[in-house]
């Protein structure tokens, strides 16, 4: 996120993370939950917005609104250097060499949706093989079998070991001249691991093959370089990163969205139309059909900036001392389990009873507070390889505390005092 | 608090811990998978019917608390019983999970299964609670389809 040090509002002289400081920027985080205080660790499913993002909306709306790239007139110029500044801002967020490889989308679904009907249905043939790994969302599963049944291509899965860590013995073996693309997460929804995802690109890009990542739980914990990293796509969205939902980002190297074909047809993405032929618009407008979600797209510029004016080594250091305080607390308590055991970690807890559903922890730690996901989290490969059914998955964000890891543990304990 | 007591009765958690029925039936000449795609829960309902009369039932699957208490309660209430009153209690215990309106409590309608009413308080849960009362009408309508709760 290269962080801007402008005064640093969220951290404290001693440098240390001002969290009681930074929770005032959240106004949901005062919210009452059955009479407790809310306790927000479900940020893996989304994250909650602070004050100016809402405000930015709202700004919007009130006194921008208006289509973009069309109107001659003053709002509609408004609004359209607001959202193409919101595109340069996103552009330094992931430090892209060029806006021209932004492009707006819903969300990573449809970033990665359109990766694999735009690039996968112009590129990719029958015999093909494309890699995924076993710890997939299912938004970074499903879009490559449509694929694989259309155009006849294999997909194929990197192994995790016990601790929830790609095996990349077996991806090297996995990578052969079949191999025509990498799709991998960056941040596992379900488990936290972070995945060597550098090692993964160098060993693909030996070989030729482009590789998009998943970075929807990597934005909001790590400090993303996708020139560093040296990806081909990377695909985020806005509603994980403290942004509004219903719009995100789908980062692509600037000479494989060139020869891409477009993924949607209609307005903004056109520069000539007749009936006898089209010609195209110029990137990034060349994928960003119709309409977009211009006020969300400016908020999540909004966003941006505030993540910026953090302080991420103290950002980094807070979120590190929350997971770890967390498993250490949870480690201890003897009818639990932790499933996704890496030794590279981010944001996530997963955690499973013996004798008690993910279900009814979820129901007992909302009444008291405790705001948990209960379920697969879209990872039911994930789910299978484990052999559980469902986990309970406690998702950090930076504006959460130890005290609330306390509330949390308290909770559990109530759990086990109903299920004996 | 008093909620969730409601919802966790001994009961419950009782037919939770110790599930009735819960067993494979060889020669089952009714049999339907459910499944609630939104938790991954799942479960068999494997049913004996005779002469429209249900000699015996079972079932089985993995899931939380609730759906495992409602759907072993199922088999203790349904076994022995016609098919059309297994019918009927499906449309009473589904009225009185989803709160329909003078369903409160259940009452006689739905009979021990009054117990697990605190779960429409908690429109989470309703699904839980219901799928194995779907996957028991799908059965019985010989239905080729896995019964959903969506």
């Amino acid at each position: 996120m290269n962080a801007v040090p402008q005064n640093n509002p969220g951290t404290l002289a001693s440098g240390q993370f001002d969290v009681a400081r930074v929770r005032e920027d959240f106004p949901i985080l005062s919210a009452k939950v059955h009479g407790k205080p809310l306790v927000y660790f479900d940020n893996g499913a989304t994250s909650q917005k602070p004050q100016c993002v809402i405000d930015a909306i709202d700004h919007y709306y009130r006194a921008e609104n208006s289509n973009i790239h069309r109107g001659v007139h003053h709002l509609s110029e408004q609004a359209t250097a607001a959202y193409e500044a919101a595109r340069g801002k996103l552009r330094g967020f992931i430090n892209a060499r060029s806006d021209k490889e932004i492009i707006f989308v819903r969300g990573t679904t449809e970033a990665i949706n359109l990766v694999a009907q735009s690039y996968g249905r112009a590129f990719l043939k029958a015999g093909d093989e494309i890699v995924v790994s076993a710890m997939e969302h299912h938004s970074n599963i499903v879009p490559w079998q449509m694929l694989c049944e259309q155009v006849g291509a294999k997909l194929r899965v990197i192994p995790i070991n016990h601790d929830g860590e790609i095996v990349m013995e077996e991806f090297e073996r996995l990578l052969t001249d079949k191999t025509k693309f990498v799709s991998v997460t960056h941040v596992s929804n379900a488990l936290g691991t972070v995945v060597p995802v550098k090692e993964i690109i160098a060993l693909a890009h030996g070989r030729g093959v482009p590789v998009l990542l998943d970075g929807a739980q990597a934005v909001p914990h790590l400090q993303i370089d996708v020139q560093d990293l040296d990806c081909d796509f990377y695909a985020f969205s806005g509603h994980k990163m403290f942004g509004p939902t219903g719009v995100g980002v789908l980062y692509g190297r600037a000479e494989l969205l060139e020869k891409m074909p477009p993924y949607q047809g209609g307005g903004d993405m056109i520069s000539l139309v007749t009936f006898e032929k089209t010609h195209y618009n110029v990137l990034p407008y060349k994928f960003e059909a119709g309409t977009p979600n211009i006020a969300d797209g400016i908020a999540l510029g909004v966003a941006v900036d505030y993540l910026r004016g953090l302080d991420w080594a103290a950002v980094t250091a807070h979120e590190d001392g929350l997971l770890r305080y967390a498993t250490e607390a949870l480690g201890q308590i003897a009818a639990l389990r932790i499933i996704g055991t890496a030794k590279e970690k981010a944001g996530v807890l997963s955690f499973v009873f013996d004798h008690v559903h993910a279900h009814d922890v979820g129901t007992i730690l909302d009444q008291e507070g405790v705001a948990v996901r209960a379920g697969h989290h879209c990872a039911m490969p994930v789910m299978q390889r484990f052999g559980v059914p469902a986990t309970a998955r406690a998702s950090f964000a930076f504006y959460n505390t130890i005290e609330e890891i306390d509330v949390l543990v308290r909770a559990i304990g109530r759990v086990l005092k109903v299920f004996g | 608090m008093s909620e969730l007591d409601d919802l966790y009765q001994e009961v419950i958690l009782d037919h939770n811990k110790s599930p009735r029925n819960f067993r494979v039936i060889g020669g089952a000449n009714r049999r339907a998978e459910g499944y609630n795609p939104l938790c991954g829960d799942e479960v068999t309902v494997f049913l004996q019917v005779e002469d429209g009369v249900i000699k015996d039932i079972s079932f089985q699957g993995s899931g939380c608390a609730i759906s495992k208490a409602s759907a072993s309660m199922m088999t203790t209430e349904l076994k022995g019983k016609p098919e059309s009153a297994a019918h009927e209690l499906f449309e009473n215990v589904h009225n009185m999970l989803t709160g329909e309106p003078g369903s409160e409590g259940g009452g006689a309608r739905v009979g021990k299964l009054a117990i697990l009413s605190g779960v429409c308080k908690f429109p989470a849960r309703v699904k839980c609670a219901s799928l194995a009362w779907h996957t028991m009408e799908s059965a019985l309508k010989g239905e080729p389809q896995p019964a959903k709760t969506e």
